[in-house]
């Protein structure tokens, strides 16, 4: 097809030099995780800071936080989100998505302070503190939102039609889910739980406000190390982030493909 | 010949409209039974709420002679073939055809499925995937999946209007074979008049929601009862308020025969139809008939004035 | 059929419900109420927060919040625009080309933040390379101001452009661009006056997606603007934190709330979709 309006050339340019844009800052910093000295010299290529890392006691034991909360939450969040998703795709429910939507625009500094408010006030009744299980409710309560709608996205692909067929065979409405649409939408609930994985991990903002003395996260050591100056230990651990993310979401995308 | 589904009164309300309206019928075992209308009539519809996915707002569905409005679609001994198939495309033929068995927990799955399988003649595919097969060869495997759980009716909706043309002649042919091999009860909805005339032992024609007619297809064409009925079936031509098919009337340059009712006309165009020809002529006072001729026999050129003629035995009559 | 699909819906309803709905309800107290006297709060009920909101002071950190989202939203629409112009025409690699754009995206947005602080401080890496080149003596400034925000805001939210606005173009009839050269128009003619009203839906979307999170942003104006309340979001946790004044901060975080409402009342188009 003969190529019509602009000339190829300077947008591709400008192309390039957007996604240098995007990636550069990235690269520079992992490209930096592997220099020898801690400043913005380069002075050799090591592993020092990466061994630093894992030798640093409060960092694994928040990474090691940050991985249980993430597991519990996308677990939670995955289930009733999918739920809520199949739910929604049966008849809609305006107020539901609304409410879902609204959480989703929130910025996430009120609904922290909102969500330690509401700890605050229910502890007064139970005899609890904040901790892990506060981080990983509020984990969930912003993560339902992601999987619905990565989940809705991937059932508007099924056919309405085969779970009548479903039905009509002989299934009932449990099975219909269980042996027709859950195949269809597993790749889409997978995506979902990969993203609300991501989202749980890299949060700050709100389990900064939430949790509790003994649930430190690795965004909140990170947070702390980096307001402090620059430490190519954060150079590492974010060059690993990255990787690790990466992987996860590049995985999570050919599944919403498949 | 017992009966095994019978409609009784049925009707279905949407907030906007009624889409079907006190239909009534009876199907008898083994019969070939077609619903034949155009979009919108109800059909569909009354399909539909024979197979559970939708409620009669009034009215009364038996299956031999228990009554299964309230029932569940799993609950029906009843099965559909749909429009577009609905095969499970994450399960092979095999799977989609063992599917309703296995939901039974019957026995002898494997040898049952072979049987039905080369009842539709894809014995060899059972290991493919829907999206492997062709729109004909889908076609059959919803047939067979249905088939398989030999359900008191088969319902099948528009089950021939998602092939090509060609192969629809040939499939059609096949379908009746099947229904005459097996014995189970067909429920058939077409909006096609040749299917349902020729696939059926009886139809029934629906309108706007109303069952208009029943009878076998002799009945149906040769004595429709109202117009809708006569149009819906075939071409008619309108004189004077009372109708010909094109097959009965005649064109001629001579006068025509004893007996018969006969009126002058010009010829407007003769079309070739390929295996015969249809000669349109305007009448005197201004409507235009058509007259199926063979296409062996004289040939009509425009504005030649010539006879239009019927035996008043062949005209439609209206009760 | 009913009763199942309400089994479906309610354990989100009561997340909603007790995670969304009745902590907002409690800061809505606690914005009506005063503040104790070791912090936290106490009686009497009054408005007196919502009132302080009128504050100069406060005014101008509302303001400069609003001037900093749209600045940072308008740089993303320039810098977006043609990036999604090229996605879109990009035939047989669009989806590599709109992956490349969501990958950094979804990698920890407290990394990316970071990368920019590592890039741009006093003995970051844009001015050891500057100065080893000798084009400074002195390092520049360039972080821990509203630049180096509106920068940081820029990079973590320009896919949150780009995407809508591909969206956007991919659903524009190519035809219409042949009858406009059929017609005579110039490309960039036909740029302004085809490709760039009729990706106004994108256009949209993109400016709310991107200015609504750029308003309520904390973590980038707290690392890239040199920790002074730089933005409502900083305000906010400052009240629940160092000054301990939760009414007041109840009071601007509700106040944010309604601006977030306000504006996605007059920007989103039912037709265009949602959520479900």
């Amino acid at each position: 097809m003969k190529r019509i309006g602009l000339k190829r050339a300077p947008l591709a340019i400008y192309a390039v030099l957007a996604y240098l844009f995007l990636h550069l800052p990235l690269a520079i910093l992992s490209a930096f995780s592997f220099n020898a000295s801690r400043f913005t010299i380069w002075q050799g290529f090591s592993l020092h800071w990466y061994r630093a890392a894992f030798q640093d006691q409060q960092l694994t034991q928040a990474a090691w936080n940050s991985l249980i909360i993430a597991v519990f939450a996308t677990a939670v969040s995955t289930v009733i989100g999918t739920l809520c998703a199949y739910g929604f795709w049966k008849r809609s429910s305006p107020v539901l998505a609304g409410s879902l939507y609204l959480s989703l625009v929130t910025p996430e500094i009120v609904s922290g302070i909102s969500l330690l408010a509401f700890f605050q006030w229910v502890f007064r009744f139970l005899r609890v503190h904040l901790g892990m299980h506060t981080v990983i409710l509020a984990h969930v309560s912003f993560s339902i939102a992601y999987v619905v709608i990565v989940v809705m996205a991937r059932l508007r692909t099924v056919d309405g039609q085969l779970e009548e067929a479903a039905l009509d065979l002989g299934a009932n409405e449990w099975q219909a889910f269980r042996y027709v649409t859950l195949p269809a939408i597993l790749p889409g609930v997978i995506a979902a739980a990969l993203l609300a994985f991501t989202v749980s991990f890299d949060d700050y903002v709100i389990t900064s406000m939430v949790a509790g003395v003994d649930s430190e996260t690795l965004p909140m050591v990170i947070y702390a190390i980096a307001r402090r100056g620059v430490n190519p230990v954060v150079n590492a651990i974010s060059a690993l982030i990255f990787v690790a993310f990466g992987a996860l979401i590049l995985v999570s995308e050919r599944l919403r493909e498949k | 010949m017992p009966q095994v589904l019978e409609l009784d009164q049925v009707s279905k309300d949407y907030p906007a409209h009624r889409a079907v309206n006190g239909v009534s019928l009876n199907v008898g075992r083994g019969e070939f039974f077609s619903l034949l209308g155009p979009s919108g009539c109800g059909k569909t519809t009354t399909l539909r709420m024979v197979a559970g996915f939708e409620d009669p707002t009034t009215g009364q569905i038996r299956l031999n002679g228990a009554g299964i409005e309230h029932l569940k679609p799993y609950q029906r001994n009843v099965s559909t073939v749909f429009q577009n198939y609905a095969l499970f495309p994450h399960l092979t033929v095999q799977q989609n055809v063992e599917f309703g068995l296995r939901r039974r927990a019957e026995n002898h799955i494997g040898q049952r499925v072979r049987q039905v399988l080369e009842l539709v003649q894809l014995t060899g595919k059972e290991s493919r995937y829907p999206a492997q097969l062709s729109g004909g060869e889908r076609q059959r495997v919803a047939l067979a999946r249905s088939l398989v759980l030999e359900p008191d009716v088969l319902l099948l909706d528009e089950p021939l209007s998602a092939l090509d043309p060609n192969l629809r002649k040939q499939v059609r042919a096949e379908l009746k074979n099947i229904q005459r091999q097996t014995g189970i009860t067909f429920l058939f909805v077409t909006h096609d008049q040749e299917e349902a005339l020729s696939l059926s032992d009886r139809l029934g024609v629906m309108n706007g929601g109303e069952l208009q007619q029943v009878g076998t297809p002799q009945d149906l064409y040769l004595r429709p009862r109202t117009h809708f009925v006569a149009s819906f079936l075939g071409l008619v031509n309108w004189i004077d308020g009372v109708g010909v098919r094109p097959e009965a009337t005649r064109v001629t340059k001579q006068p025509a025969q004893a007996g018969a009712r006969s009126l002058p006309a010009r010829v407007v165009q003769s079309i070739f139809l390929g295996n015969c020809v249809h000669v349109e002529a305007r009448m005197d006072a201004g409507q235009t008939v058509v007259a199926e001729v063979s296409r062996l026999g004289e040939s009509f050129s425009e504005g030649e004035a010539v006879d239009v003629w019927w035996q008043p035995g062949d005209e439609l009559t209206f009760e | 059929m009913k009763r199942l699909r309400a089994w479906f819906l309610a354990p989100t309803w009561a997340v909603m419900l007790c995670l969304f709905v009745a902590p907002l309800c409690i800061i809505l107290a606690y914005s009506l109420l005063t503040r104790g006297t070791w912090g936290g709060i106490s009686r009497p009920w009054s408005i007196e927060s919502y009132q302080r909101l009128a504050d100069p002071i406060y005014l101008g950190i509302l303001w400069r919040s609003f001037w900093i989202a749209g600045a940072a939203t308008i740089l993303c629409l320039l810098l977006g625009f043609p990036l999604a112009l090229f996605i879109s025409r990009s035939g047989k690699r669009k989806n590599l080309y709109l992956s490349l754009v969501i990958l950094p995206f979804w990698t920890s947005f407290l990394v990316r933040t970071y990368a920019w602080m590592f890039l741009l401080r006093d003995t970051g890496l844009i001015n050891t390379v500057l100065q080893k080149l000798g084009l400074i003596h002195d390092p520049l400034p360039l972080l821990y101001n509203d630049g180096a925000v509106i920068l940081g805001l820029v990079y973590g939210y320009l896919p949150f452009m780009v995407l809508p606005l591909y969206a956007a173009l991919e659903r524009l009839d190519r035809n219409l661009l042949e009858a406009a050269a059929d017609l005579g128009a110039k490309p960039w003619v036909a740029l302004t006056r085809v490709v760039i009203p009729l990706s106004a839906p994108g256009i949209r979307a993109g400016t709310i997606l991107v200015f609504i999170p750029c308003l309520g942003a904390y973590l980038t104006p707290d690392l890239l603007g040199g920790g002074k309340t730089v933005m409502i979001g900083n305000l906010i946790q400052n009240q629940f934190t160092t000054a301990r004044d939760w009414p007041f901060g109840s009071a601007v975080s509700l106040t944010l709330m309604a601006i977030v409402l306000v504006l996605l009342l007059a920007f989103v188009r039912r037709e265009e979709g949602g959520l479900v």
